[in-house]
């Protein structure tokens, strides 16, 4: 099993959900998160002063697929969420050990 | 003898001023980090406790009682004695004096809370209600009688203030400055961004005190009638006019109209027309408005390049715009509004600036010096701002132990 986690731009979220429903994948957590790469945060203007927020907010998206399906989720997180700008996000795949449904106490494949 | 008209315009006008204390904390309340919403919101609304209190026990005996060498009111009407449902023929001589009180007592409440966006996010929350004390006391009661008072001595000289530009806002906004240099700086300010938290709030606040404004204003004529009408329209209109100006100040200064513009821009008119409302006409009012938008604007900015930090800019706002307000009363009031007033500068009569320079340079300096004094006295008893850590963990924890905004319900 792999976990994908996707940082995107907040509104590309819709986008990607929908991408994603399209080739069944059932589940996914979203978390707002705030963070900076290389776009180095923004400008916010109060009353005529310049504040430089270093912190700007974005969607994590977390996915636990199969193996076989992470190339798939990825490349559609890839395709979808892409404007072309500076602060599009990044998209880590990291492997998973064990996954359990705890109604059920199914296990790994069955649990995702 | 008393009119129901008259005096039923009262009761809602007193109501109406009421509310923009509750609107100044949501002003305020918006402008400060998550972590201060509370005790900044709390600031303004216990002093809708405090100083009616106050008011009622010997505030309103000292504003407007008998006069004592021209400089404060003596206390014949303590506790309100002799304050009854008859008329006070020198204030109000159609509603019952009782109505008059109650009116003066919200512009007593809600002239103390201004300050408060002075000194916001690092005062102790006991070191802040002695200072509301004293100064409602010492700052509030002999200015308000100066003013507006029989025998005070700013009314003698024939100096304009309708409906409280010096007595409100002067008083206030210089009362914020000094405040500011003696609280020093909140922790990382110019460091950190100290942004406002909730604009929505803000607005919604600001909404809520341009309403209120016109119970401020048309109220202070004291009847239901042409001169209200006055002063409900031009105060309309210079908060509409200097809502438009700043914005497209800041548009031309840093690029973009914002809603925290548009908000301060109108709370900036209200203020520069309220000495003027009973005595200027609606073009006048425009200028008025636009001479607000302008002046605040650049009183703020300003403030960057002189290092105090006036959190939520008082003194910009009110302070500068209380100013420009009663020397524009001295340029454009008319006769003809109003015969009980004078003609300004630019409708021939030069003398009235003079007199109101004197209104505003008197003001400034009692309330500058007094607001000084008090806040050492507090200072050197109690402390005046909070812990470091307290500072940091937020005013809404480390002085009500409560939080502002819930994501999860806590267990």
């Amino acid at each position: 099993m792999k976990k994908i986690e996707a940082i995107i731009k907040p509104f590309k979220l819709e986008e990607v959900k929908a991408a994603l429903n399209d080739v069944n994948i059932t589940g996914m957590t979203v978390m707002e998160v705030r963070g900076f790469g290389r776009q180095k945060g923004h400008t916010e203007i109060y009353r005529g002063a310049e504040y430089n927020i270093d912190f700007v907010p974005k969607i994590m998206i977390q996915i636990i697929v199969e193996e076989d399906k992470a190339a798939q989720v990825v490349e559609i997180i890839e395709r979808t969420a892409r404007t072309g700008t500076i602060g599009d996000g990044k998209i880590f795949v990291l492997p998973v050990e064990e996954a359990v449904r705890i109604r059920t106490g199914e296990r790994d494949k069955d649990a995702i | 003898m008393i009119s129901a008209g008259d005096t039923s315009f009262m009761l809602v006008c007193a109501a109406l001023v009421m509310l923009m204390t509750p609107g100044l904390a949501f002003f305020y309340g918006g402008m400060v980090r998550t972590k201060n919403v509370l005790g900044t919101i709390m600031q303004s609304f216990v002093i809708i406790g405090l100083v009616t209190i106050i008011w009622v026990l010997y505030g309103y005996s000292l504003s407007f009682g008998p006069d004592v060498g021209h400089f404060i009111g003596n206390l014949q009407w303590l506790g309100l004695k002799g304050v009854g449902l008859d008329p006070n023929k020198d204030y109000a001589e159609t509603i019952p004096h009782l109505a008059f009180m109650i009116y003066q007592a919200m512009f007593a409440i809600i002239t103390p809370a201004l300050i408060t966006g002075a000194f916001a996010e690092r005062m102790k929350f006991k070191a802040f209600l002695v200072f509301i004390l004293l100064w409602s006391t010492f700052v509030y009661t002999p200015i308000a009688h100066w003013v507006w008072g029989v025998g005070g001595w700013l009314r003698n000289l024939g100096a304009l203030d309708f409906a409280g530009g010096t007595v409100v806002h002067i008083s206030s906004g210089i009362a914020a400055l000094a405040a500011a240099l003696v609280m020093g700086k909140r922790r990382g300010f110019g460091e950190e961004p100290m942004v406002p938290h909730n604009l929505p709030l803000t607005i919604l606040g600001a909404g809520m005190l341009w309403f209120g404004w016109f119970g401020f204003n048309a109220g202070s004529a004291l009847t239901a009638g042409a001169l209200s009408t006055n002063a409900f329209v031009v105060t309309h209109i210079a908060a509409a006019t200097a809502a438009l100006v700043w914005i497209i100040v800041e548009w031309m200064h840093r690029g973009n109209p914002t809603t925290l513009g548009a908000a301060s821009g109108c709370v900036a008119g209200l203020v520069a027309i309220t000495p003027a409302s009973g005595f200027v006409g609606p073009m006048s009012a425009i200028l008025i408005g636009m001479g607000a938008g302008i002046f605040c604007y650049w009183a703020i900015v300003l403030k960057w390049k002189l290092g105090y930090d006036d959190s939520l800019d008082v003194v910009g706002v009110h302070g500068v715009g209380g100013t420009w307000g009663a020397l524009a009363t001295g340029l454009f009031a008319q006769k003809a509004i109003n015969p009980a007033g004078a003609n300004g500068l630019f409708f021939g009569n030069p003398s009235l600036l003079g007199a109101q320079a004197l209104a505003v340079i008197a003001t400034m300096a009692y309330s500058f010096l007094v607001t000084l004094i008090i806040l050492k006295v507090i200072s050197a008893f109690f402390g005046l701002r909070v812990a470091e850590d307290e500072e940091e963990t937020g005013l809404d924890l480390s002085q009500h132990s409560e939080t502002g905004y819930a994501f999860f319900d806590r267990t």
